[in-house]
């Protein structure tokens, strides 16, 4: 191989940079290798993602005439019906979030107590549902819930009650089915961080003194507490654009914002307040997720690397 | 003889190599000359350069600028695969879903050597580091020591120009990596391959090299064969990182060195006028009990510390007159014994002119 | 109790949270069991447990052609994602580990960003876009919007293998005389091949269970079996859809089996 023509000083390069342009090249090359491979990957991505987004967000910011306005924004604090979409989606997040932390807390900290053969099989209650159909969770709990379902059969053969309690199709219906989906993504990521604590600390705690409860109280649980945040901002930003159970367990009673956003474009073709809709939510997902990691340094989306 | 690799062992000639990682500068401005077929080893603490100019030898890390010329042959911007660079790892990176024999064949095999001629040689280079009849086993049956002999093989078999090692012998405990120093040593005095070797452990370097370079900060400070390397140290570091030193300062002037107000007695001509340090290897100095004996030996008076025992020998921490520390060490002779010296005795210490040797106070 | 968590806390101190643990996670696991169950039930009534039991809710589930193209329709499509997904989220993967570009961190956000984009917006933006090129109801426009669901877990999936593989490994293939690509297919695929499955198997299990975005871009002759579940549940609850729940349910556990499977491989 012969590059020694490339140690000839060439403009602006100094003379002892020896093989400098050369080495350059390579390095050059070598980068233009793995963008050959990382392309075919962030082509799609910005094809399929970034470049209709965008398209949307263009679209946000004209009215009915095509003239630019903000109406389709203006809209969200005029309309008495844009509102309470808001204020259902948020207090359906809430609670769903509140409901996963009490479910989800104690579970996991019983995985991470168990020994390690008895947590992998428990485990596989977290991991199944994780990946199973939201459709078919969904239907099972609307077998369950409805009007005519198991719990109503069951509680009124026994006589418990007389008339069947409604807990589909309502806002209770939608927060059990959310619950049930959105629990792995809350206890996932808090096991993780849970395994991670250092039982030599928790020894520790106790050798000095603590008892077991103070030892969880001030020790344990504040060890546990990024894991924690990071399952629950996935989890609330999760139920800020959730479709499935709403649109199905809600009864048409409980719109949330992304059943509002397929309504706006599906049925009313309003594809300029739908879009201001998204490029909220989007706003919205990306603040609480940017705040996480500015918060604590770590991405909250790690749920999905580790199963 | 197959793997024989002293007519075709090929000098090295490294020149201009800098690296940076951002702003971080790892390696600036080194150069260095191999001669073909010699055992020369990098030496230094973790940081200093060594392995990354190891990598920049094997073709891993791309330096920024520099020359690396095998046998007159540029290589700098070669794919890793075209070297012809045998390179064994600190963890052997043994392939652990090929058995023995198709580790060592696996080189052959990217150069389309024939089954047959595949066969002999993994068998001669199973041979060379005693494994033979080992061929078949899985990596995983293979002790610490044996996986080190297969990742050697692997290296050679393909009869490589040149063959680098980082830090091979680490991962093994203290007498097989003894043992594996000497084997080592022997195998490259049969092949008279030109190696470079890179380690953090003194003694390895010492015990296995032709010349060991020492390195710093990304610079090397000095380039000798070990026995140069341990008497004459050049700089304060080799000789602090070399060996145990305590460091006296001394002052040049008008062509002779002192210590306070003694002239030292040197073989060595004086330094250029101004601060320097002598070095003052435990076990270059002794306990002098005459003052009037000595003669071509320069006296320090200092004061006993501590005397610590250690069975074979003794080591004995004094403080000079300036506070300095430096420390003695002799073997347990009865006559030493008798004479040991007990902690806050004042004492003289001698060392021989030809021992004294100047680095630069930085 | 292991040694791994050995506290001087009995097994008795810890009823309560065992028995609140047990709780959670028959909530988690009940429905499908439920579902499983009811789909086995003789009668059209939804009973539990059920008082006949038969197979007619299968029947009527594989005796559909409605059923059967859509179930066609979604194979082909997860099968295609599967495919195209592992090819092209390895070579990424693979690329990211070797930090040779900078903006590396900023790469990896845009691939994975479909896990944190609201699944409504791809939907909607998806279909926007393809009734501009064409694309909606058809097979490929399916995959595409699919692989670039499947894509992130593909990445992340493949690039754990690559961290807890050893890299040195390729390099000393490299330099035994065998170039990038030979290394990386002797020597660094036999090695993550567990990764690239499993990868594989969960792009197939985002791809088959995928609804949202499918409702938006799948109809007529593409129609997916879960945009028809979804339009069928809104009318009515039709128990054939307990019998197709079951064949899910029983999919997921032998893809996550084979994915558990490989992944001890190692």
């Amino acid at each position: 191989m012969s590059i020694a023509s490339a140690s000839l000083n060439h403009a602006g390069r100094p003379d002892h940079a020896l093989n400098g342009d050369a080495l350059n090249a390579d390095a050059r090359r070598e980068a233009r290798g793995m963008l050959a491979l990382l392309s075919p990957g962030l082509f799609l991505v910005f094809a399929v993602i970034i470049v209709p987004i965008g398209w949307l967000f263009w679209l946000s910011l004209f009215d009915e005439n095509g003239q630019l306005s903000a109406a389709n924004y203006a809209r969200f604090f005029e309309q008495a019906s844009y509102i309470k979409t808001f204020v259902t989606t948020f207090r359906v997040a809430f609670t769903v979030t509140g409901a996963c932390v009490l479910l989800g807390y104690p579970l996991a900290y019983m995985l991470s107590q168990l020994p390690r053969r008895a947590a992998s099989i428990c485990l596989i209650f977290v991991i199944l549902p994780f990946w199973t159909s939201v459709l078919v969770r969904t239907y099972a709990w609307l077998v369950i819930l409805q009007r005519k379902g198991l719990v109503n059969t069951w509680l009124m053969d026994l006589g418990v009650i007389g008339q069947p309690l409604p807990l589909a199709n309502n806002f209770a219906g939608v927060v059990i089915g959310m619950t049930h989906i959105m629990l792995p993504f809350l206890v996932l990521p808090l096991y993780a961080s849970m395994k991670t604590i250092d039982v030599d600390c928790l020894r520790a705690s106790m050798n000095l003194g603590a008892s077991p409860a103070a030892t969880f109280r001030q020790i344990f649980f504040p060890l546990s507490l990024p894991g924690l945040a990071s399952g629950l901002v996935i989890v609330f930003v999760l139920c800020l654009g959730f479709f499935v159970t709403p649109a199905l367990m809600g009864g048409g009673k409980v719109i949330m914002w992304a059943m509002r956003m397929e309504q706006t474009t599906s049925l009313y073709s309003n594809w300029g307040a739908g879009a201001a809709l998204g490029v909220v939510l989007l706003a919205v997902t990306l603040a609480l997720l940017g705040l996480f990691h500015w918060l604590l340094g770590t991405r909250a989306t790690g749920v999905w690397s580790q199963r | 003889m197959l793997l024989s690799l002293a007519q075709s062992a090929l000098p090295i000639g490294i020149s201009g190599i800098e690296k940076r990682f951002g702003a971080v500068s790892i390696l600036s401005d080194l150069s260095l000359d191999v001669v073909a077929g010699e055992f020369l080893t990098l030496l230094g603490p973790s940081g200093s350069g060594k392995t990354t100019l190891l990598m920049i030898l094997a073709g891993f890390v791309r330096a920024n600028a520099g020359s690396i010329k095998v046998g007159g042959e540029e290589i700098i911007t070669m794919p890793p695969h075209k070297r012809n660079i045998g390179m064994v790892f600190q963890n052997y990176a043994l392939f652990p879903h090929m058995n023995v024999f198709h580790n060592i064949a696996f080189p052959l095999k990217q150069r389309r050597v024939s089954a047959a001629e595949t066969a002999g040689r993994v068998e001669r280079a199973l041979d060379l580091v005693q494994l033979n009849g080992l061929g078949e086993r899985r990596v995983d049956q293979l002790s610490g020591g044996q996986r080190q002999r297969v990742a050697l093989a692997r290296a050679i078999v393909f009869e490589p120009r040149i063959v680098l090692m980082d830090e091979p012998l680490s991962a093994l405990d203290k007498s097989l990596r003894e043992h594996m120093q000497i084997e080592l040593r022997n195998l490259h005095r049969r092949l008279g391959m030109t190696t470079v070797y890179v380690t953090h452990d003194q003694r390895e370097a010492i015990t296995m090299s032709d010349r060991i370079a020492v390195m710093n900060a990304g610079r090397i400070e000095q380039i000798d064969q070990p026995e140069v390397l341990y008497a004459r140290p050049r700089t304060k570091f080799v000789a602090g990182f070399i060996g145990e030193s305590s460091f006296v300062p001394v002052e040049s002037r008008n062509g002779s060195v002192w210590y306070e107000d003694r002239k030292l007695r040197m073989t060595t001509a004086a330094p250029s006028a101004g601060r320097h340090l002598m070095v003052v290897r435990p076990e270059k100095l002794r306990l002098v009990a005459d003052a009037d004996e000595a003669g071509g030996v320069n006296l320090l008076p200092a004061t006993v510390g501590d005397v610590i025992y250690q069975g074979d020998s003794f080591v004995c921490y004094a403080t000079l007159k300036d506070g300095r520390q430096v420390t003695l060490r002799d073997y347990c002779r009865s006559d030493v014994l008798a004479k040991l010296p007990a902690p806050g005795e004042p004492i003289t210490l001698g060392i021989d002119a030809q021992d004294v040797v100047l680095v630069a106070d930085q | 109790m292991s040694m791994e968590n050995a506290l001087p806390i009995s097994h008795r101190q810890r009823l309560w949270l065992y028995a609140l643990g047990g709780l959670v996670m028959l909530f988690l696991i009940a429905p499908s069991l439920i579902i499983v169950i009811m789909s086995f039930s003789g009668s059209s009534l939804l009973e539990f447990p059920p008082q006949e039991w038969s197979l007619r809710w299968y029947e009527s589930y594989f005796g559909s052609l409605e059923w059967r193209d859509a179930t066609v329709v979604s194979v082909k499509v997860a099968v295609m994602t599967a495919i195209v997904a592992t090819l092209l989220g390895t070579a990424a993967a693979y690329a990211i580990n070797a930090r040779t570009l900078r903006l590396t961190g900023s790469i990896n956000a845009l691939l994975t960003a479909s896990l944190i984009i609201p699944v409504i917006l791809i939907g909607i933006g998806t279909f926007f876009l393809y009734a501009r090129i064409g694309l909606n109801n058809t097979l490929t426009g399916l995959v595409i919007a699919h692989t670039v669901q499947a894509l992130p877990l593909v990445v992340l999936t493949v690039l754990s293998g690559l961290r807890s593989y050893d890299m040195n490994q390729e390099m000393v293939a490299r330099s035994l005389g065998a170039g990038r690509f030979s290394a990386f297919f002797q020597v660094t695929m036999p090695q993550i091949r567990f990764s690239i499955v499993s990868g594989a198997l969960f792009a197939f299990i985002t791809s088959f269970d995928e609804v949202v975005v499918s409702l938006f871009i799948s109809g007529g002759e593409t129609t997916t079996l879960t945009r028809r579940m979804f339009n069928a549940l809104r009318d009515q609850i039709d128990p054939t859809i307990a019998a197709i729940s079951t064949c899910l349910i029983v999919l997921s556990i032998v893809l996550l089996s084979a994915a558990q499977l490989f992944g001890r491989g190692r």
